[in-house]
């Protein structure tokens, strides 16, 4: 079977060990977890929202939904990637700025809406938000001007229509 | 009223129901201890092991179809869990597990006897706790037990911090648990249950195939009632034993590795299959591509992770087995019973061919007069103790012949560790079964490896007055891994020779037990019944065929209707 990416988005309780039980079962079953993030929710403090990038063919999906739901502080998993959706993820990027790239790299900063948010003597480090395909293209035009270091959030995301998930 | 976090646990405790719990003490619980001192009412079995207590609880849980409690301390006496738990966990037992923990202001700092068990048992509980504060206490135990007993069962471990058993608060009734994120489903959908009258009508081939899920939620009587209606013959798990009659002429034995010949051949040949509370472990299907390939499988099962986890249902229930089946057991009674019972399907030629299977090929030993065949062993066991004994045994050869010989007719009877396949589960589960049914015979089938592994429970028998009788199988070998070995490995024998085992009457002698031994077939009737008779506690010792194989066998990931038969 194919093996496919999926968005899952997860409300959950939010107590100390429960990020441990989610990657536990990830680590014991097999499961892949690409990326992971999760903080308190907005609306209710008790609750807190983990959204996960997962692979897997269709019948392991399908196994991860059902363990992540038979978790007990697991109240909701919703998969995104059935769904319309909007997603963003963050990233920082530390990336030598030599004199002469200097203009170039602003340029970039400037056609991809993002920027600058701290400035050495020979470094910028640029703060950058879209989906994974516009991070990706903008990672690959840096690359030549020489990466230092990035931080990535992971993908956070949220379903398109009113309701809640 | 004002309580103490000690008090507040053991007035939950016995709100379950619970009369007996398992233990043993240390420093964390001593306040724990202190206050069991005061309740007579709640009986307090002293183990010698930690992982005893917990196989104690489970087992006691089983054979009195409630909920077991262990009590043990913090860091070694709460690792020395683990087996129990994870066993509990593989084949869904309610059990709780209260361990002692170091003072919360000592968490984290390395203190004396500080392991992190709520970290340790993350993955074998279904679910676990750490109660930091006293204000929670009444309804994590209140929780813990609802979500040990509801659903799917399963081990709950609460850790309980010393300075929170010590401390005091205006005790306030939690009343019922009710968990925002948990709501097992019981009800089923009733859709699914119409299709399933359909399959059964027009089924030629159908078997029912029960498991451990039959005998948790108590749907034995349900499942007979749709098994005779429908004429369907039956095979079930290992924890599925005893959920059917043995003694049923529609019963097949066992499927999968050491499955009888009739059932591995009707699973692989049915057209129609219907299973309840079963997870189509790797022993029971062997190559699932080849596994019930023809077939409509309906499955029935109150978690939905069983369900298109090994095997792909075609008709998946989620719901309580006692439940639905009992639903679709009200369907069939509004339906032409002549279409229900096979009669317009003309299934008798099945039922036909499953009695031919069995003619060709059925489950059989013979007994020389030399050397006991250990086949004969159970078979005798299972004339005299008969169907009413609770049988419980170790892991290994001594498991498989248990299961294939002694043809339980009530759930509940046979209690084994199935999933995990714990040696050393024997002895303490047949204390803690006999703690539950007290009336009952309680008989430990053991093999001479295995009930070396927790021989020192003996001691915990004769000092609780729980008098079990232990039959040991010894062929001083590994017999299992011997097995493997001789079929499979050129019979080199690494590290499964145990020709030096303990003298077993006088290791009964050592603990105030009684022993008793032979190696003569024509004895074994006289010593089992003498065994049984006794008042207290007996070890038998039988020597058999050392070399004695478990047959059918159905090499590991091979399909099941290729087995090795004897």
């Amino acid at each position: 079977m194919k093996i496919e990416k999926h968005l899952l988005s997860i409300l959950v309780d939010n107590e100390p060990g429960v990020l441990s039980r989610i990657a536990g079962l990830f680590s014991g079953r097999g499961y892949n977890i690409e990326s992971l993030s999760v903080a308190q929710t907005a609306e209710n403090q008790k609750l807190s929202r983990v959204t996960m990038v997962t692979n897997g063919d269709e019948h392991i999906i399908e196994q991860i939904k059902k363990q992540l739901h038979k978790l007990i502080n697991v109240i909701t998993v919703s998969d995104l990637t059935e769904k319309k959706y909007v997603q963003r993820e963050l990233i920082l990027i530390k990336v030598h700025a030599r004199p002469e790239l200097r203009a170039e790299i602003l340029r970039i900063v400037d056609i991809f809406r993002c920027r600058v948010v701290d400035v050495g003597p020979d470094h910028y480090t640029i703060e950058m938000s879209g989906d994974e395909g516009k991070l990706e293209a903008f990672i690959d035009l840096l690359k030549p001007m020489g990466i230092i270091e990035t931080a990535r959030t992971g993908s956070i995301a949220l379903g398109r229509e009113k309701k809640k998930l | 009223m004002k309580l103490t976090g000690a008090q507040i646990l053991i007035k939950m405790i016995k709100e379950q129901g619970v009369d007996t719990i398992f233990g043993y003490p240390g420093g964390a619980v001593i306040d724990i201890y202190d206050e069991l001192e005061n309740h007579n009412d709640l009986r307090h079995i002293l183990v010698r092991h930690e992982q005893a207590a917990v196989h104690m609880a489970d087992a006691y849980a089983r054979a009195k179809g409630g909920v077991g409690v262990a009590l043990v301390t913090s860091g070694p006496g709460a690792t020395n869990t683990i087996t129990g738990i994870a066993s509990a966990y593989m084949d869904s037992i309610p059990v709780v597990i209260f361990t002692g923990q170091v003072p919360t202001a000592l968490i984290g700092n390395d203190a004396f006897q500080e392991v992190d068990i709520v970290g340790i048992t993350r993955p074998c509980t279904k679910h676990n706790y750490l109660v930091k504060d006293i204000k929670k206490l009444a309804k994590i135990i209140n929780d813990a037990f609802y979500i040990a007993t509801s659903g799917r069962p399963g081990p709950v471990l609460v850790d309980l911090p010393k300075d929170i058993m010590a401390a005091t608060i205006e005790f306030e009734d939690p009343g019922k648990a009710k968990l925002r994120s948990y709501k097992p489903t019981y009800d089923p959908n009733k859709k699914q249950l119409a299709k399933v009258v359909k399959l059964i009508k027009k089924a030629k081939k159908p078997v029912i195939f029960a498991g451990g899920g039959v005998v948790l939620s108590k749907a034995s009587p349900e499942l007979t009632q749709l098994a005779r209606t429908t004429q369907m013959p039956v095979t079930a798990s290992l924890m599925g034993l005893g959920a059917f009659p043995g003694s049923d002429p529609l019963w097949m034995g066992m499927p999968g590795m050491h499955g009888t010949y009739r059932a591995n051949m009707a699973v692989t040949n049915c057209d129609l299959m219907i299973s309840a509370g079963v997870r189509f472990d790797d022993r029971v299907t062997g190559r699932t591509d080849k596994f019930a390939a023809g077939a409509t499988i309906v499955q029935i099962d109150i978690d939905p992770t069983s369900i298109h986890k090994n095997v792909e249902a075609t008709c998946p229930i989620v719901g309580d087995c006692k439940i639905s089946l009992a639903l679709l057991n009200e369907l069939l009674a509004k339906e032409d019973p002549e279409e229900i019972n096979g009669s317009t399907m003309n299934r008798q030629e099945w039922i036909d061919q499953i009695a031919q299977w069995k003619a060709t090929s059925p489950q059989r030993f013979t007994q020389g007069p030399d050397v006991i065949k250990p086949q004969f062993v159970i078979d005798t066991l299972h004339e005299l103790a008969g169907p009413n004994a609770i049988i419980t045994t170790e892991v290994g050869q001594n498991q498989m012949w248990t299961a294939q010989y002694y043809h339980f007719d009530h759930p509940n009877h046979f209690i084994t560790s199935g999933g995990l396949g714990v040696m050393g589960f024997g002895l303490p589960a047949a204390i803690g079964a006999k703690a539950a049914c007290p009336d009952q015979t309680v008989v430990c089938v053991a093999g001479d490896g295995s009930i070396q592994m927790n021989s020192q429970e003996l001691m915990t028998a004769i000092a609780a007055d729980l008098p079990v009788k232990i039959v040991i199988l010894n062929n001083r070998y590994l017999g299992m891994v011997r097995q493997w070995q001789e079929l499979f490995y050129d019979k080199r024998y690494a590290s499964t020779n145990m020709e030096m085992t303990p003298d077993f009457v006088k290791l009964a002698q050592a603990y105030g037990a009684t022993g008793l031994k032979t190696d003569k077939p024509e004895d074994v009737a006289s010593i089992l019944k003498e065994g049984l008779n006794l008042p207290g506690t007996v070890i038998m010792e039988f020597l058999v065929e050392r070399e004695e194989l478990v047959y059918p066998m159905v090499p590991a990931g091979g399909a099941i209707n290729e087995m090795l038969l004897v």
